[in-house]
């Protein structure tokens, strides 16, 4: 059980800081895969590292994450490290590039376990069956990365980054950089890892809402630094509550369609600087909603069970 | 991997071929005759200059054909003859390389070797420490900028000759016997110091920032992040970047070898230091062509076989060229 509550996060830069995560909170329950959505730059992969490790030019603000009962000392990257990989751990979104490569793969698996105070024999039997579980063989232990596909490498940085059982997984955009045949593989991996219990809960980043749907207990939106909506999939995709849910999800003609690009063709102009973010509801610029209370931030509440949305119009929409 | 190596190694004939010919060519072309000015040097009577230069003319095969000489140039270089000093007639000059030799190889590769080594060290350790890197950066590249022969000169001068700790000149105290004694040995090893640290010096820098930049890029890299991520210690993460910045400082040392001897061959001359550079000077100033071909066809060729053994080490230690060699990378 994950809960994250009012955090935020800036990153240091010379014109001031990019306030790239603004006040979240939410949780995620045991077993559940909880999807993250947003256009880019709205800070899912700022959220996805500040749970594991904040690079040197994010700095901590404010909040408290709580994971299993225990507070987890994000802002402190010492303390940290004996929950990284253990409890917390992620698929990273380079993960086309995460492997040494001048280590052959199980070599820099035993190195690392051996520096984690853990014996990499002892747990080999053990990956080998969670890549075979995968459809990789063992040899790829003596292989050296250049010499595995991008979609081999992606399998084999899961196996690695699941195989201490942590109870929260972060995953971003995993599945972005291959083709529709490997994002099947792999977005029906994260599912049958969660379902054997080698990781408790997920957050699935990604830009695919057609991966989402079929990989997503529950979906959150962000919108720039700020949390917009959350609720269970079904919700998000026949019952959004947030304009701009709405917008992102009638701005893709068929589910599969992806939202990278910087502008959305549906919704005009463009998500606003993080440097100096806008008072009030930050969507107010491009909601065709909006109105005269926008000018007030709208707080992230509850409008049906397990389904929470910040916008003033949301609940009168709900209702009617 | 294989079919590379050969690649490699037909690119390397290739060029020694091409060197040799414009080693052989240059003083053929060049004003001025080497039997005129052995003749004049001899200087008998007048009418025996003709019957010598004649005698000379044969002696050096410069009367034959041109391609003549080209095939016999080949020829006597594949047999390991070098031809015979002009200044020196008869000595052959590979007599005179074998004696210049080993002051330039003590010259050149501890200067080479603990230049890279202590280089590499060093610029890892700024990396990590800001106080160092404040130090080494600026130091590294005022030094990597100077000219070997400027070093060589300002040492020369500040500590040989305003302070007098060093000798500037010869390659020990030229009123002892050249024997296996202390003394003697002492002597070259004073002699040596000062063109020693003006070949290190310069290197030094170069590595140094080369390495401290090529760190750094490594530990900001995907694999370092990833490893960090899953908590992996300082220690395994620095591990891995040193090594993986280590290898192209490998590469960099075959570029850097033919500066290495070229600042060698000039400091040698700044110090009167009796090797390859110094036999070249005196082969110049005595206008003996054959010194100075021999002499640079020898490097060439040192050149060479120091670069394809560092080609085949790089081979041998980046698993990416390995593999990739095998053609089968996805
Ligand atoms: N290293 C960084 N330095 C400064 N700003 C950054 C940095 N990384 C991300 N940002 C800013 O933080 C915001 C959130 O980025 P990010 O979390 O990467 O978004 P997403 O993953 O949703 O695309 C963006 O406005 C981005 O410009
Ligand atoms: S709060 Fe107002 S501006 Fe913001 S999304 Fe709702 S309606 Fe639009
Ligand atoms: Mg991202």
């Amino acid at each position: 059980m994950l809960a994250v509550s009012d955090l935020k996060i800036h990153y240091r830069t010379l014109a001031g800081a990019v306030k790239a995560l603004d006040g979240v909170s939410f949780s995620v329950a045991d077993g559940e895969i909880m999807g993250l959505a947003g256009e880019s730059g709205c800070g899912k992969s700022t959220l996805g590292k500040a749970l594991i490790r904040l690079e040197e030019r994010m700095q901590y603000v404010g909040g408290q994450v709580v994971l299993d009962d225990k507070v987890l000392p994000i802002a402190d990257d010492r303390a940290m490290n004996p929950y990284r990989f253990s409890e917390v751990s992620i698929v990273p979104q380079y993960a086309m590039s995460a492997l040494n490569p001048t280590r052959r793969i199980g070599r820099m698996i035993d190195e690392l376990l051996d520096a984690r105070g853990l014996k990499g024999s002892t747990l080999r039997p053990e990956l080998e069956r969670r890549l075979a579980i995968l459809g990789l063989t063992p040899d790829v232990l003596g292989m050296y990365p250049i010499e595995l596909s991008g979609g081999m490498k992606q399998r084999v940085v899961m196996v690695l980054s699941t195989l201490l059982d942590p109870s929260l997984l972060i995953a971003d955009e995993v599945t972005s950089a291959l083709d529709v045949a490997s994002q099947k593989k792999v977005a029906g991996a994260l599912v049958e890892f969660r379902d054997r219990g080698y990781v408790k809960s997920m957050i699935v980043v990604t830009h695919d809402l057609a991966i989402l749907a079929q990989v997503a207990d529950s979906i959150m939106i962000m919108y720039a630094g700020k949390l917009a909506e959350k609720a269970p999939t079904r919700t998000i995709v026949e019952a959004p509550a947030h304009p701009y849910t709405r917008l992102l999800l009638g701005s893709l003609p068929e589910v599969g369609i992806r939202f990278e690009e910087q502008r959305l063709p549906g919704i005009k102009g463009r998500p606003p600087s993080l440097l100096s973010p806008p008072t009030g509801c930050r969507f107010r610029d491009r909601c065709p909603l909006a109105f005269g209370k926008c000018v007030e931030e709208p707080p992230f509440i509850e409008i049906a069970p397990g389904h929470q949305v910040a916008c003033w119009k949301a609940d009168a929409h709900a209702q009617g | 991997m294989l079919r590379y190596l050969a690649r490699k190694l037909f690119i390397y004939l290739l060029t020694f071929i091409v060197a040799v010919t414009i080693d052989w060519a240059i003083p053929r072309f060049m004003p001025g005759n080497p039997v005129d000015a052995l003749v004049s040097r001899i200087a008998l009577m007048p009418d025996a200059n003709a019957a010598l230069t004649s005698y000379f003319m044969a002696a050096f095969n410069l009367d034959q054909p041109l391609w003549q000489q080209y095939l016999n140039f080949w020829w006597a270089l594949l047999n390991g003859d070098l031809g015979r000093s002009i200044m020196l007639f008869p000595t052959p000059v590979t007599t005179l390389i074998g004696r210049a030799l080993p002051y330039t190889l003590g010259l050149l590769l501890p200067s080479i070797l603990l230049s890279w080594y202590v280089g590499n060290v060093v610029g890892a350790l700024a990396a990590r420490r800001k106080l160092l890197d404040n130090t080494v950066l600026p130091l590294g590249y005022l030094l990597t900028a100077t000219p070997y022969m400027w070093l060589g000169i300002l040492l020369a001068w500040v500590l040989g000759s305003s302070l007098g700790w060093f000798p500037l000149a010869f390659g020990y105290d030229q009123s002892l016997k050249a024997e296996w004694t202390w003394k003697f040995i002492s002597s070259l090893l004073y002699h040596w110091i000062l063109p020693f640290a003006s070949l290190f010096l310069v290197a030094l820098g170069g590595w140094a920032i080369g390495m401290r930049n090529m760190i750094i890029y490594e530990l900001e890299s995907d694999y370092a992040n990833y490893l960090m991520a899953l908590g992996a210690p300082q220690r395994l993460v620095r591990k891995y970047a040193f090594r993986n910045a280590m290898l192209p400082q490998i590469t960099g040392l075959a570029l850097q070898l033919g500066a290495v001897v070229g600042g060698a061959l000039v400091t040698e001359i700044v110090f009167s230091y009796p090797g390859l550079g110094w036999l070249v000077l005196s082969g110049i100033q005595n206008q003996d062509y054959f010194v100075i071909q021999g002499v640079f066809l020898f490097i060439i060729v040192g050149v060479l076989l120091a670069n394809l053994i560092v080609d085949v080490v790089y081979v041998i230690v980046d698993p990416r060229t390995r593999v990739g060699l095998q053609g089968d990378a996805a």
